[in-house]
């Protein structure tokens, strides 16, 4: 079954058509690439397909679910993780919690009665059991507390030394870098349906942006689908099953790698109206 | 009908003036300035100064108002925003709350608290238009009202200062690419608005015909809720709010009386957030860029005691005052106790989920206010009515302030400070539930296996004894996944959510058991007292729950009762005045907020 289904989304602010009618899909398994210059609304059409931002028109369907306008959270819930342009890990959780936030989703003895968590007033049920589940502390919450925790631990091996030693750091204090790292780990720990990644190498350097990209193909490789917004041309192009070209909000190119490459009006959007995007 | 209406715009002139400069500021420099009320009230202050004791004629008396107020501005932006910039906006919201205190009573101790006589200097009832009786202080009123609008629309579009004003509301770091100075823009806009809030005090003086330190809460209040109406940021919103928001007040006060202004004023404020938070002008962003308190305790970890020091401690509460203090001193020590579970349920709130309450009062109220009326009017039993006021006080506040969740950062606040301002005003105003002004007395003392707790020592160890399971319970969240989720939610709401948090059922939960705690606490507030009214749950109760969490640690269940003993318990013993005692909050959280944001029982990591 398709993954995730655009069909002609569009959302403007103040007017500035910052997303203008996309449409694509993601097949099980792909890493399916969206590229562009600056402003062309890349992180814009990630906020409309993860429900940070609710599309002016246009429909969003994840594995066969009509899933547009629903909130962030309850994408998250349903299998959809992604992580942010800026980064964004809470500072003051340490790295091994950061990760652990994560899973929340999968929470059950610790989150009684979750799936009431969309129904009116039901849902006061749960969250009132889950205030008595946190003041007893029994132990079905504790194993399953026990077994998160190995399950951190093994989405912070995936990043061999780089994590693991600085588990118990707050976040704040770690570099750049690491603070990506986590933030990956954080969206990787629920083992998401679909991965959707804006510019995890954004301030990185090459041996980093390198690290990642072996992180990235390991995890291709072990069938993880992934949508990556990316300025880093060759990441892009060793990593994409298929590649996405948006120029002022519209697909302008798409199709494999190599054809997107050479496409004349992707050199132009790329070439002949600005520099490309170099980042520090 | 046309005279109320007349009389709402007058009003309502003030209310915009001070709406202007809260919507100036909050264009340039992103913060609430908390501090313009007392703007407001320095200006009627200084004014009736320079009329009455100095004699000035009015054009005099404006310059000089102008002079005074312009300055204060300044200083407000110099000692309490510009160094917090970098800081999380919540560190300016705080300063600027504790600027207004500090303002506030320290005019009370150099004007003295009593109300003074404001002499009009102009004609009140000598104009007359077909049925219509004014004055040459209505018209004047209006004329220098509408004047100084146009004044300022003139000022922002034509010169290059004002454009420059202009420039940096609308985009802070382009502005400063192109080379625009935006200190000195900062200052001038806190300056402007300040002048236009000492003006609308100088009128608004003459209006009300008489003034007190105090006015500028009342009146700031309303000028916050027109601010709010008219869409916050937006210049002719906050016109067209402050004069919507003084006919409205006019009418209802001349339909249900004085008493109901506040309602009016809080209600309408209310409204607006849940029903449209961007105002009627107002713009709204659809994402936020950064968490409200975030790495405000930046690097902070709480002070944390091994069990055998919490048991010492607990031991010693318990002994100490049995075998060593006087009734005086455990009478103390029943305050102090009720204000730390008070400023616990602030912990789990602000500190735990991130959410600043500045209305911390109303559940307080609500609990306090339901004990009473259950055990008095239906002679339920104490521990009966203990529960339900912590229930009764977790679904008020809930209701209330749960359809802001949907907001962000300041507006929270605002929602909060009007949800507890609502609460103390309905006190006032539902006389057949409350009895009005005059509330409850003769709240009979609870009973334990058949003994009246009402003997101080009794008191406190009943008061202690449910202070501890409070901790232990606060203590107990914060370690559960409850507690790392809260957290997640005060650090990045945008992330949590994209890890599948509910984000506004979470902050709910927040305020709803805090909410409960709080309730707790007024519930035996009630008790101990055997008598509350309305005032007793003023802003300056939210205030100091709140400069209790800060000065302790806002994270930090222990610094909760620390910072208890140190606000509540010292200035008790010291027999401190209650004009100096808040003048001491004030600075104190002023200083913490500047030199110490983690507070006393945060140390900085590393
Ligand atoms: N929340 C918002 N409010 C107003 N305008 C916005 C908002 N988010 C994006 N825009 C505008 O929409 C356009 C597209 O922005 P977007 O961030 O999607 O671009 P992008 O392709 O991700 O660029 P970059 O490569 O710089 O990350 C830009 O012009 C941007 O200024
Ligand atoms: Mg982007």
């Amino acid at each position: 079954m398709t993954v995730l289904e655009v069909t002609g989304l569009r959302r403007s602010f103040a007017g500035l058509r910052a997303v203008d009618g996309v449409s694509f899909t993601v097949e099980p398994g792909e890493v399916v690439s969206i590229i562009g210059p600056n402003g062309s609304g890349k992180t814009t059409a990630l906020n409309l397909v993860s429900g940070v931002l609710r599309p002016d028109s246009g429909q969003v369907t994840f594995q066969g679910r009509d899933v547009t306008g629903w909130r962030p959270e309850r994408l998250a819930a349903a299998g959809l993780s992604r992580t942010f342009q800026n980064g964004r890990v809470f500072g003051n959780l340490t790295v091994a919690e950061n990760v652990l936030i994560g899973l929340t989703p999968t929470l059950q003895a610790a989150r009684p009665f979750s799936r009431w968590r969309n129904v009116p007033v039901l849902r006061w049920a749960s969250l009132l059991a889950e205030t008595a589940v946190a003041l007893v502390d029994p132990p079905a919450v504790r194993r399953e507390l026990a077994d998160r925790q190995a399950k951190v631990a093994t989405q912070l091996d995936r990043f061999g030394d780089r994590l693991t030693p600085r588990a118990d750091l707050a976040a704040h204090t770690l570099s750049y870098a690491n603070r990506r790292r986590t933030e990956i780990a954080r969206a990787l720990a629920s083992g998401p349906a679909l991965l959707v990644l804006d510019e995890p190498t954004a301030g990185m350097n090459p041996a980093e942006t390198g690290e990642v990209l072996e992180q990235l193909l390991e995890l291709k490789a072990a069938g993880q689908t992934i949508l990556l917004v990316e300025h880093k041309i060759d990441l892009v192009m060793r990593l994409s099953d298929r590649v996405l070209v948006l120029d002022a909000g519209s697909v302008i190119a798409a199709g494999p790698p190599e054809q997107v490459r050479s496409d004349p009006r992707v050199i132009e959007a790329y070439l002949g109206k600005r520099r490309p995007a170099v980042r520090p | 009908m046309l005279d109320t209406a007349l009389a709402g715009l007058v009003n309502g002139s003030s209310y915009a003036l001070l709406a202007l400069g809260l919507s100036l500021i909050f264009g340039v420099a992103n913060v609430i300035n908390f501090a313009h009320a007392s703007v407001f009230a320095v200006g009627a202050m200084s004014g009736w100064w320079f009329s009455v004791d100095l004699d000035w004629p009015l054009w005099a008396v404006l310059l000089g108002v102008t002079a005074v107020t312009g300055l204060l501005g300044l200083v407000i932006n110099v000692i309490a925003v510009t160094p917090l910039a970098k800081a999380p906006p919540i560190a300016a919201l705080l300063s600027t709350f504790a600027v207004s205190v500090v303002v506030d009573n320290g005019a009370q101790l150099v004007f003295g608290p009593e109300t003074r006589r404001f002499p009009a200097l102009l004609a009140t009832d000598n104009l007359g238009l077909g049925g219509l009786r004014f004055g040459t202080l209505d018209v004047t009123i209006l004329v220098v009202a509408i004047g100084l609008m146009l004044v300022l629309g003139w000022f922002l579009r034509a010169s290059r200062y004002g454009r420059a004003i202009r420039a940096v509301a609308q985009d802070r770091d382009a502005a400063a690419q192109m080379g625009i100075p935006l200190a000195r823009v900062q200052n001038l806009a806190f300056v402007i608005a300040s002048v236009l809030g000492g003006v609308a005090g100088v009128l608004g003086g003459m209006y009300l015909n008489n003034i007190s330190p105090t006015v500028g809460s009342t009146v700031g209040m309303s000028a916050f809720a027109a601010a709010t109406l008219g869409g916050l940021g937006s210049l002719p919103g906050a016109v067209a709010g402050g004069l919507l928001l003084g006919v409205v007040e006019a009418f209802g006060v001349s339909w249900w009386g004085g008493n109901a202004r506040t309602l009016i004023t809080f209600a309408v404020l209310l409204i607006v957030l849940w029903v449209r938070p961007s105002g009627l002008f107002g713009k709204r962003a659809p994402l936020a860029a950064e968490p409200m308190t975030g790495t405000f305790f930046g690097a902070a970890r709480t002070v944390r005691l091994r069990p055998w020091q919490v048991a010492v401690a607990a031991v010693a509460a318990y002994v100490v005052p049995a075998v060593a203090l006087d009734d005086y001193t455990v009478q103390i020590g029943v305050q102090v106790v009720v204000y730390a579970i008070l400023a616990l349920s602030l912990t789990l709130v602000s500190g735990q989920a991130g959410q600043i309450s500045l209305g911390q009062a109303a559940p307080l109220a609500i609990g306090a206010y339901t004990s009473a009326l259950l055990t008095t009017a239906t002679g339920l039993d104490f521990w009966l009515s203990l529960p339900i006021s912590g229930v009764v006080a977790a679904v008020l506040s809930v209701v209330l302030v749960s359809p802001s969740w949907r907001l962000r950062g300041h507006y929270v606040s605002i929602a909060t400070l009007a949800t507890g301002l609502l609460v103390a005003a309905a006190a006032v105003n539902f006389d057949w539930l409350t009895n009005g002004p005059s509330g409850v007395s003769a709240i009979p003392p609870p009973t334990l296996f058949g003994a009246s707790v009402s003997a101080p020592l009794a008191v406190y160890f009943l008061d202690l004894t449910i202070l501890l399971v409070v901790l232990l319970l606060v203590v107990r969240l914060r370690r559960s996944t409850l507690g790392r989720i809260w957290s997640a939610v005060r650090e990045d709401e945008v992330a949590a959510r994209s890890s599948g948090i509910a984000v506004a059922d979470y902050k709910s939960l927040a305020f709803g058991i805090g909410g409960f705690v709080a309730g707790i606490g007024g519930a035996l507030f009630a008790q101990q007292y055997g008598y509350i009214d309305p005032s007793v749950f003023g802003i300056s109760v939210s205030l100091l729950a709140l400069t209790i969490v800060v000065l302790g640690g806002l994270n930090s269940p222990l610094g909760a009762v620390v910072g208890a003993i140190v606000l509540v318990g010292l200035p008790e013993a010291l027999r401190m005045l209650q004009e100096t005692r808040m003048l001491t909050y004030g600075l104190l959280l002023l200083a913490v907020v500047l030199f110490r944001p983690q507070g006393l029982m945060g140390k900085v990591a590393r």
